[in-house]
């Protein structure tokens, strides 16, 4: 991805191992196949499984080996996910907290990153590391006190705290990844435009966003996976059944029932995969490059 | 020129807006948090002075000990084999399968992107043995073993967790270091080939020492997130059976949350904190000579 070659030294390393004929090779090979093989379907079974199962009828789970097909394809464990789980109402508490949270930190990140790598002012080489210094604590260090202040403040039973807490999460990494983006910018960029006498805000606007509108999205992405599958926040402030997440919703949904139903049960985990993964199978380089940027969050 | 991009105005409204939201909501919270840890009780019943009580107490509740051996067994056996998986997969994208590995990284890095809680519920059922025969124990059963109840025992649960965290991340871990290792200039590799170097002398003499430092910045990337595990456990486990598998995390999180104890909470996230500063320094700390060294 980042390295550059040169055709002349690429060269060897295509041709050196075609020497020894195409049966030998291909003999070579094999333990490569396997192994490749055996990665795929460790990764790739379980998936599968579940997609399957998550037609079977009750009887089926209980009386007929893991392997055998559903019976019929009938979408009435979705049906029930939806109707007796709730899981409409947990999809959409999930979109109204993480996307106002992932575009308000996203607006005041993009905005701080710019003004942290374009702007010249004493001081922000330790703003920056101020920035990043709270990325290592764990998340347990938080809730007691935004629970005290959201209690106080008489949120509890609403959104915000997890608006809230969500936009502050989501702040230092983006402001970190952003702000790497803007250094690769040539400062010529914004002296032609001050020559042009735009102001700085006019600058962050028309040249500062448009300029790393791409990694605004990887970093939205990221930003997202990671906010969509928290727990641990939700789960702290959602008391409220109609304000759980899906995550805190698929957590409890054994416990709608008495004894476990297992056909839905697979269709709501069902429902929570294929989500993100559409939107991975899209994106996948995106999200690969981004993550492995955004690693140095701890 | 130099006025325009120094404008302090300018610079308030940009960075201020970030500074403040994080400021109050998680730098505020952490010294709040340490001050809470000197106090016992709660937000209802009221909060008293009790200094160092709470750090005492730490080292003399068995549960708190127990949560505390298992979560550094854990983040160690974890990020050990984190690491190792994803370095092994790096080599195979590189060396292996060089410029055709794209399907397969895309493929491998699936689980890293799923909701914690999904895979957990997923791995619950894979290992699960009764009323329904799960695939694993399906397996066993078919090639003539036993059906076990993995997730009923203390040693199963354990290595079930393990398993399905390394499932989980392997791709990550691969792909991180696979980043690294396109870095190694390739006239260095053919320098040595050409001397006559195997696969493995290459790998053990260069490859290995030249991607030193990508290995050690994923092992502190490692340990601080096994450190923190929270969503697996709470999803697969809930810490049983019998507390044996009750992470730190966790064990904050029952004390604050279940028993209203917010000092004693408090304390123990405390301790988990300076847990994840000393392992971080301490790796740090060591990739610094190993660099000096080589």
């Amino acid at each position: 991805m980042s390295t550059t070659l040169t055709p002349q030294i690429e060269k060897p390393r295509t041709t050196a191992p075609r020497r020894p004929g195409r049966p030998g090779r291909l003999l070579r090979r094999l333990p490569v196949y396997l192994i490749v093989g055996v990665l795929l379907l460790i990764v790739v079974y379980p998936l599968v499984w579940l997609l399957l199962s998550s037609f079977k009828t009750q009887d089926e789970f209980l009386n007929k080996p893991f392997w055998t097909l559903p019976g019929q394809w009938s979408l009435s464990n979705y049906e029930s996910a939806f109707t007796q789980a709730h899981m409409g109402t947990y999809l959409l508490n999930s979109v109204l907290t993480v996307f106002p949270a992932l575009f308000i930190a996203l607006f005041v990140g993009v905005a701080a990153a710019f003004g942290l790598e374009v702007l010249v002012w004493r001081g922000r080489g330790s703003v920056l590391l101020y920035f990043l210094a709270g990325i290592m604590v764990p998340g347990q260090m938080l809730l007691l006190p935004l629970f005290t202040i959201y209690f106080h403040l008489h949120l509890t039973g609403t959104r915000w705290p997890l608006i809230i807490t969500y936009t502050a999460m989501a702040i230092p990494l983006t402001v970190f990844m952003v702000a790497t983006y803007f250094r690769a910018v040539p400062r010529e960029l914004f002296e032609a435009a001050t020559i042009d006498g735009a102001g700085v805000l006019r600058m962050f606007w028309s040249i500062g966003i448009p300029v790393v509108r791409n990694a605004i999205i990887t970093v939205a992405l990221v930003q997202f996976f990671l906010l969509w599958n928290d727990l641990l926040i939700a789960l702290t402030f959602t008391n409220d059944e109609s304000l759980r997440t899906v995550q805190v919703g698929l957590l409890n949904f054994t416990g709608q029932y008495g004894s476990v139903q297992y056909g839905p049960l697979f269709a709501a985990i069902s429902v929570s995969i294929l989500g993100v993964l559409v939107f991975y199978l899209f994106l996948n380089q995106r999200v690969m490059r981004g993550l492995a940027a955004g690693s140095v969050k701890g | 020129m130099k006025d325009v991009l120094g404008d302090k105005r300018a610079v308030l409204l940009l960075v201020g807006p970030a500074l403040l939201i994080y400021t109050l909501i998680t730098i505020v919270p952490i010294g709040w948090s340490l001050v809470y840890s000197f106090y016992s009780g709660g937000l209802l019943s009221g909060m008293q002075f009790t200094g160092l009580d709470n750090f005492t107490k730490f080292f003399s509740d068995t549960t708190a000990l127990q949560a505390l051996w298992f979560t550094v067994r854990y983040a160690f056996i974890v990020t050990i084999a984190q690491v190792a998986l994803g370095y092994l997969l790096a080599l195979l994208y590189v060396f292996m399968l060089r410029r055709a590995s794209n399907l397969i990284r895309t493929v491998v890095f699936f689980p890293v992107i799923l909701p914690t809680v999904a895979v957990a519920l997923l791995f619950q059922q894979m290992f699960q043995v009764a009323p329904t025969t799960g695939p694993v124990n399906g397996a066993l059963e078919w090639f003539g073993g036993s059906g076990q109840d993995f997730l009923g025992s203390p040693g199963g649960a354990f290595w079930v967790l393990i398993a399905m965290d390394l499932w989980r991340s392997m791709g990550f871990y691969a792909v991180l270091l696979y980043a690294g290792l396109l870095d190694i200039p390739e006239d260095i590799l053919e320098a040595a080939r050409i001397d006559g170097a195997g696969t493995l002398n290459l790998v053990r003499r260069i490859v290995l020492p030249l991607s030193l430092p990508v290995l050690l910045s994923s092992l502190i990337f490692s340990i601080n997130g096994t450190l923190k595990v929270f969503d697996s456990i709470v999803a697969l486990t809930n810490g049983g059976p019998g507390g044996s598998t009750m992470p730190l995390t966790l064990h904050m999180f029952q004390t604050s949350f279940t028993y209203g104890d917010y000092g004693y909470g408090s304390t123990i996230a405390t301790i988990l904190t300076i847990l994840c500063l000393m392992f971080t320094v301490l790796i740090f700390r060591s990739t610094r000579r190993d660099i000096a060294k080589g």
